[in-house]
């Protein structure tokens, strides 16, 4: 399964950004193989508009499963990620490797 | 009996009304002008805060005409779509994306613009109306007014308003005078309200957050090329700023509309101020003056 993290850099240290469309990038963690990528999502992050939905296609086209993030994403990308099947966890903060901790140990929400 | 003489080319026949701040007395001053000049002759009122049209409140007419206003979305076509992405890659709204195998599109995003549609090399995608809000006309004697009104939840208020004025362009010879309640702010509602307006009356208030969002007002008329000059509502409330700033940058002040809590009471009775209050009447005398505009009967 991969899980994909919104960050503001990339590797298990980056701080968490809290927002999801504009997110500067995903870091990607395959919890089978705990293998470790990332998701540049700079050119969505600056968008002017639509940042949401274009990030969520973006997470789409990465196969992702599971999505987790701050304050969770608008109603927009919201709906592209329900219609794909992607799971999206709130509540993360701090690093990315707190953060997947924090998920493992079911003390994120799910929305 | 009565003749209107109007006077064509050398006056202005659209005038937007409009402010930086909400709230400084735009529909005030509308409404108010509106029906005062329509005791000499014609005129059109065009309500174009379509988010919160209220000049409404202050005219009970006779309903002439309600149409559906629609704007253009894409709606998808999932036959013959080979995934190729274009339109995502076309649309500078982000709103049609690809999300796997198949195409979404975000209404409250799309700004009509037919580029999905027209560059699809399969003919994907088609352009549908949504209705997006009611236009409304009214007659009050001499006085035409027109409502544009947004759908409850729709987010964009600029293609109500685009919509409105091809309606007036359409439906008015050019020789009626104009007036336009327009939305407050400097974003897209108002540059769309006031770009094809002949003249704009900026109506503030003399405090802090007046000289504020007046001065991006200004900034916005300017970067437009627009004729406009400054009224001041409240006036002996707050400070001197804003008369300061009007010096310093030559910018006409026409009027200045005393602080009154008799215009106050009346305007939340939802009555008409311009034949109650005398300081008010001849402050709109001195607009009309400024402005040229003829009210002489015969």
């Amino acid at each position: 399964m991969k899980i994909a993290i919104s960050a503001q850099e990339t590797g298990w240290n980056a701080p968490v950004d809290p927002r999801f469309g504009r997110a500067q990038y995903f870091v990607v963690i395959d919890d089978t193989t705990g293998e470790i990528s990332y998701i540049d999502n700079r050119a969505n992050a600056n968008a002017g508009h639509g940042a949401g939905p274009n990030t969520a296609s973006l997470i789409a086209d990465n196969d992702i499963n599971v999505v987790i993030t701050g304050n969770g994403p608008g109603g927009n990308a919201a709906r592209v990620l329900a219609t794909m099947g992607i799971g999206v966890f709130v509540g993360a903060s701090g690093t990315v490797r707190q953060a997947y901790e924090d998920y493992k140990a079911g003390k994120l929400m799910r929305q | 009996m009565t003749q209107y003489q109007t006077q064509l080319k050398e006056q202005f026949m659209r005038i937007a009304v409009a402010s930086g701040k909400g709230g400084t007395g735009k529909t005030f001053l509308s409404v108010n002008l509106a029906k005062y000049l329509s005791q000499f002759r014609p005129i059109v009122l065009a309500d174009l805060d379509v988010e919160e049209p209220n000049s409404g409140l202050f005219l009970k007419g006779e309903l002439i005409a309600q149409e559906d206003r629609a704007r253009m979305i894409p709606q998808w076509i999932p036959e013959p779509c080979t995934l190729c992405r274009e339109c995502q890659y076309n649309c500078n709204f982000n709103a049609i994306i690809q999300a796997k195998n198949q195409i979404m599109i975000f209404p409250q995003l799309c700004h009509s613009c037919y580029a999905c549609a027209d560059l699809c090399p399969e003919n994907a995608l088609r352009m549908v109306p949504q209705k997006m809000g009611v236009l409304s006309r009214y007659r009050i004697d001499n006085l035409c007014f027109i409502e544009a009104r947004l759908n409850i939840g729709e987010e964009m208020a600029t293609p109500m308003i685009a919509q409105a004025i091809d309606y007036l362009d359409k439906n008015f010879s050019p020789d009626i005078l104009q007036i336009l309640d327009s939305p407050p702010g400097t974003s897209c509602p108002v540059i769309e309200a006031v770009k094809k307006a002949d003249f704009v009356i900026l109506i503030t208030e003399p405090t802090p957050f007046g000289l504020h969002d007046l001065t991006l007002a200004v900034d916005t008329m300017k970067k437009l090329h627009k004729d406009f000059a400054v009224v001041i509502n409240r006036y002996n409330l707050g400070n001197k700023d804003v008369e300061d700033y009007c010096a310093e940058d030559n910018i006409p002040i026409i009027t200045r509309i005393a602080n009154d809590r008799r215009i106050a009471e009346l305007y939340s009775a939802g009555q008409l101020v311009y034949d109650k209050v005398d300081h008010f009447s001849k402050a709109l005398g001195d607009i009309i003056d400024f402005l040229s505009l003829k009210t002489t009967v015969k």
